[in-house]
């Protein structure tokens, strides 16, 4: 029931957003340089906040970009939005 | 005796208007403007119900939604009838018929009721201890619960009426229009924002209506009076709007709200015609202000649920706003003055007031001198220990309380009334405050939990946030909403004030019995009593939660309106718990029940959900195809001929498409345009096999995996021009491979020129295969040298039909000589029709989608999601041809070496032969290596595919079992329900292993 400000079309509601999980996981560059563990570690390990949790949004029923949303999880409440690529606010 | 208790004069209903209504088969005479409770009290009908459980009769308790009581099933319509339906809320209509529910034969005489006089077989948690006793009895319980659970009937036939959905936004939403909403709303309307004001009642006016004009003045003017004032002020400002039988159902996080209006309920049946019945409001809002007032709370005694038990606060109503008495010989029960003024509006009507109890030492209140004053009796710290009656109580026994108030003292006190109004103070209704994430805390001194903490933009005023003075309210709203809304509007509003005396709490009342005598209920709905509650602390039960659901105490239709304070006061009594430590339970929407029908609005038959229809879809419904449902998508399932049963009609089509000649549409499967100079790198990286050197012109299979290395979809891929793809899907995958390509293009290779576009929609797909299929693409498409040679298997060309270009690509699913038309969206039926001409001197058979599963099948060809189910890696499906060793890196490569998918044994993809070639295998069936006499069997894995393969005349099947690479002649087994079916494990490819067909 968010209104989430989509950092390029404005703020819009929930259900035109999908959500991607958790954000600043990268995908490892050499995978196969990687043990069974360092891989699971990137492939199923996540946080699981309860608190301000940064994570990936996507506006599918807008204008399809993906981009980062720094959420409280205990109260819903949005604290920042930023796009792919950039750091969150301090 | 006479059974009108209507006053002569007096009251809001219209008396010139009569109407009649029917209720338990009886016809009976009400007015407009009465709710079906006031209209059955008007007749003199109190015994209205009986409980859930115990099926004690039942009478009216309150006057609003907080009802518990008194809910009845509506209408004898099999569509539109209505269960659980709380007649204090239902306005009378001319022809209106209402059911008591929960009884048989009658409300009167219930057979059922013999479970009182067994109440202690059904104590607290019954259900639960059912199930940890011997499993054998269970059958027993079963019937009787069964029979005994549920209230009222649903309705069997599709709901008649018309619903609808609207979205709405406000600047500031106030919700309830009491004397607190309707000040808010002055104040918020007249600084010029955008307001919506909503009440759940037909009426305006919330607690002062029904106010007694002797004490209540606002303005120097009767409560009536007021309320009509201000209404008439607010609504000729342009920026308010005002709904009433509007309840706010649900309130979510972000001030998203949700209500329900009814619209046509009160109408007579003629006025309803064609008209919606009930709107779902979806209300974002700025600001809300909550002015949802409180909730009488009832005295907890032995029998306190009689018929003629009833809130002071809903006594007064029915008095001062129907013109209803509710009894002839009142008694009043009490711990606050505020029952002195419904007992000031029954002397007023010259009802006799046999007695006041009040628990309380004294009171100064003005309206307490008053009663004196008037020579009304008051017993001083005395309590009722018991209500006498069956059907209706007929005394109430009273004694002192002891100095502690732990017990009673004394002789017992028989005052004979058919009326005892209770009143046990006021709960703030924090409903919907509890609903949107505030915080609630307990006054240890008012005993109530008010609004304490909200991280929204909302406030609460007036008895919903624990002021219950009427000076104090508009005084206070005034002071809050506009700090609130940062707006300077004057209080200007005169109130008459009198003196209020003390109020004092005792959750569960000291009784003359041992407490196993006395039937106190605390959830009147659920039938759940003090000694429940008590029970379930016995037992161990500590959490509020828990003793809830162990007790079901707030757990019905109506989640406790009443009930919870009491039982959480209780709780806190004997654990020796402060009530803020308790916390409450959870109030979840709906705050009342609202309608299907309003929440499924006119999303209901073909609007349902959306369908998607192929450019051909007319052609194949013109031709009688069955249609098969593939997500939203609406294929071609197959074409029955001469009445046909499915499986004849797939046998014909799967034999002909190999004979002469097949078409398929197949326009659903999803298709994604590839740009960009590093179309080809992207490809890799997607792919488990490699694109770099596929030429120009060339198509290629590819499957695409999960980062966790299982399958997740396939598809051919054509390379259009040097940096141009067009990438095919499955059907059902098509939206979620666009948006995990999208996905990563945007975040992990951001570096990538590369530019996606769904371009499912936009082109029609004719798949045209068999021996004959190449005469007629070359009847049917010009510009293209249809040569083997020159147009191999897996190859692309540009085409020419009409004018109109097209891409042709010669791929196949069926094994066969196969080519796909893909055109423009607009000509795919033109097309069709074209191909079936040019196609007819061969026999071409349009196929549908059961027929191509089949002809995949017999090639051992895959479908993702029937032989996989996302625990499939491609070594598992036998495909590792497809994954290149050499690429460094794609999505899924790394974990295709993790242990587990690496490991011996995993389940893997083999063809199944039967014994009896003509016996068919049910998909999913559980495949064994050992029968035993009964179940459990170790189960080696399960049927995904399975036909009777007409082409090669026996029955095959796809199957996926562990170890199946390495079980190739081996003989397993099917255990069925009546049967064992013998299977040998097989290769997969049934059919022209060779690829012959295909590159002929
Ligand atoms: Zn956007």
């Amino acid at each position: 029931m968010f209104i989430i400000k989509c950092p390029y079309c404005g703020e819009r509601d929930h259900s035109e957003f999908s959500y991607g999980g958790e954000a600043h996981i990268v995908r490892p560059k050499q995978p196969t340089e990687l043990s069974d563990d360092q891989w699971a570690e990137y492939l199923f390990m996540r946080k699981n906040i309860k608190g301000l949790q940064y994570e990936r949004w996507n506006h599918a029923h807008g204008c399809r970009q993906w981009f980062n949303v720094g959420r409280d999880t205990s109260n819903d409440k949005i604290h920042f939005v930023y796009k792919m690529g950039e750091s969150p606010p301090k | 005796m006479s059974n009108n208790f209507r006053l002569d004069s007096g009251g809001e209903i219209n008396r010139t208007e009569r109407i009649s209504f029917k209720f338990n088969g009886k016809t009976l005479f009400g007015y407009k403007g009465d709710t079906l409770a006031s209209a059955l009290l008007a007749n003199g009908i109190h015994l209205v119900a009986r409980s859930f459980k115990y099926h004690r009769p039942r009478g009216f308790l309150g006057s609003g939604s907080e009802e518990p009581n008194a809910i009845v099933q509506l209408h004898k319509d099999k569509a539109k009838t209505e269960p659980n339906i709380r007649a204090t809320q239902i306005e009378i209509f001319q022809g209106l018929e209402a059911r008591s529910q929960n009884c048989w034969p009658s409300v009167n005489f219930d057979i059922s009721e013999i479970n009182n006089f067994f109440s202690p077989i059904l104590p607290a948690g019954f259900y639960y201890k059912t199930f940890m006793w011997p499993a054998k009895l269970w059958e027993k319980y079963e019937y009787f619960i069964r029979k005994s659970a549920g209230l009222g009937i649903s309705p069997t036939k599709r709901d008649p009426d018309l619903y609808d959905h609207k979205y709405y936004h406000c600047e500031v939403l106030i919700i309830g229009s009491g004397p607190a909403g309707l000040t808010a709303a002055m104040i918020a309307a007249k600084s010029g924002k955008k307001v919506l004001l909503v009440d759940e009642k037909p009426e305006h006016g919330g607690s002062l209506v029904g106010a007694n004009s002797e004490v209540t003045n606002i303005d120097n003017k009767r409560p009536k009076e007021w309320i009509q004032k201000t209404y008439s002020e607010l609504v000729k400002i342009k920026n308010i709007k005002v709904l009433n039988r509007t309840s706010v159902a649900a309130y979510h996080n972000y001030n998203y709200l949700i209500m329900m209006q009814n619209l046509t309920d009160h109408l007579n049946e003629n006025d309803k015609k064609n008209k919606i019945r009930q709107r779902l409001w979806k209300v974002r809002a700025k600001k809300v202000i909550l002015a949802t007032g409180s909730i009488e709370r009832p005295m907890i005694f032995d029998c306190n649920d009689r018929p003629g038990i009833m809130l002071s606060s809903a006594v007064r109503k029915y008095l001062n706003h129907y013109g209803v008495k509710c009894g002839n010989s009142v008694v009043i029960f009490s711990n606050n003055d505020d029952a002195y003024e419904t007992a000031l509006s029954l002397h007023g009507k010259g009802i006799k007031i046999k007695a006041i109890i009040d628990i309380r030492q004294e009171s100064q209140g003005d309206l307490v001198n008053k009663c004196i004053s008037l020579g009304i009796k008051i017993l001083w710290k005395h309590t009722v220990v018991k209500a006498e009656g069956h059907k209706k109580i007929n005394a109430a026994i009273v004694m002192k309380l002891s100095n502690d108030n732990n017990s009673v003292v004394g002789n017992k006190i028989k005052i004979t009334c058919d009326l005892l109004c209770v009143s046990g103070g006021y709960t703030p209704a924090v409903h919907l405050f509890t609903q949107s994430g505030g915080k609630l805390a307990f006054d240890e001194k008012k005993f109530y939990f008010y609004p304490y903490k909200t991280s929204l933009d909302q406030l609460s005023v007036g008895a919903c946030a624990g002021i219950f003075n009427l000076k104090k309210i508009v005084h206070d709203t005034y002071i809050k909403v506009n700090t609130f809304l940062k707006t300077n509007i004057k209080n200007e509003t005169v109130v008459a004030d009198y003196k209020s005396g003390g109020f004092e709490n005792i959750w569960l009342l000291p009784s003359n019995k041992i407490s196993g005598k006395v039937k106190s209920f605390v959830d009147f709905q659920n039938d759940a009593t003090a000694n429940d509650i008590k029970l379930a602390l016995r037992e161990g039960f500590k959490s509020i939660e828990h003793v809830k659901r162990y007790t079901t105490t707030g757990m019905a239709t109506d989640q406790g309106k009443i009930a919870n304070m009491h039982a959480l006061g209780i709780i806190s009594d004997i654990s020796k718990t402060k009530m803020g430590e308790l916390g409450t339970t959870t109030f979840r929407p709906p705050f009342t029940p609202l309608t299907f029908g309003a929440l499924v609005g006119r999303n209901v038959k073909q609007f349902f959900d959306i369908t998607r229809e192929t450019p051909m879809h007319y052609w194949h419904k013109d031709n009688g195809a069955k249609f098969e449902d593939v997500g939203q998508w609406k294929r071609a399932w197959y074409y029955p001929m001469n009445n046909e049963n499915m499986y004849k009609a797939v046998q014909r089509e799967s034999k002909a498409a190999r004979e002469c000649a097949g078409i398929l549409d197949a326009s659903t499967l999803g298709k994604i345009d590839i740009q960009g100079v590093d179309a080809s790198e992207f490809l890799n990286r997607v792919y488990t096999n490699a694109w770099s050197k596929l030429g120009i012109g060339k198509c290629r299979y590819g499957l695409m995996l999960n980062e966790d290395g299982m399958v997740y979809d396939d598809g051919v891929t054509t390379r259009l021009g040097e940096n141009h793809y067009i990438m095919t899907t499955t059907t059902g995958g098509a939206a979620t491979v666009m948006s995990k390509l999208e996905d990563y293009l945007q975040t992990e290779w951001p570096e990538l020129k590369v530019f996606l576009t769904s371009v499912t929609d936009h082109f029609a797909t004719v798949s045209v295969c068999g021996p004959h299929s190449r005469k007629i693409l070359e009847k049917v498409v010009k510009n293209i040298n249809f040569e083997d040679q020159k147009f191999p298997h897996m190859s692309f060309n540009e085409g020419i039909i009409d004018n109109i270009k097209c891409r042709v690509m010669r791929i196949s699913f069926t094994g066969e000589l196969s080519y796909e038309i893909n055109i423009q969206a607009n000509y795919g039926k033109a097309v069709w029709e074209k191909c079936m001409e040019a196609g007819k001197e061969f026999n071409i058979t349009p196929y549908g989608t059961e027929a191509m599963h089949l002809l995949r099948a017999e090639k051992g060809f895959v479908i993702v999601g029937q032989e996989t189910d996302g625990t499939v890696t491609p070594g598992d499906l036998q495909m590792d041809w497809i994954v290149s060793k050499k690429k460094y890196d794609f999505i899924g490569k790394r974990s295709l070496y993790r242990s587990d998918t690496m490991k011996e044994g995993r389940k893997q993809m083999v063809g199944l032969l039967t014994k009896d070639p003509n016996e068919i295998l049910e998909e999913g069936s559980q495949i064994v290596a050992e029968i035993k006499k009964s179940p459990p069997m170790v189960m080696l894995g399960h049927v995904t595919s399975s036909y009777y393969s007409p082409n090669l005349k026996k029955s095959i099947a796809l199957a996926v079992i562990k170890n199946g690479k390495n079980l190739k002649g081996k003989k397993l087994y099917i255990p069925m329900k009546n049967k064992v079916i013998e299977v040998i494990v097989s290769d997969a490819v049934f059919w022209d292993k060779e690829g012959s067909r295909l590159n002929a």
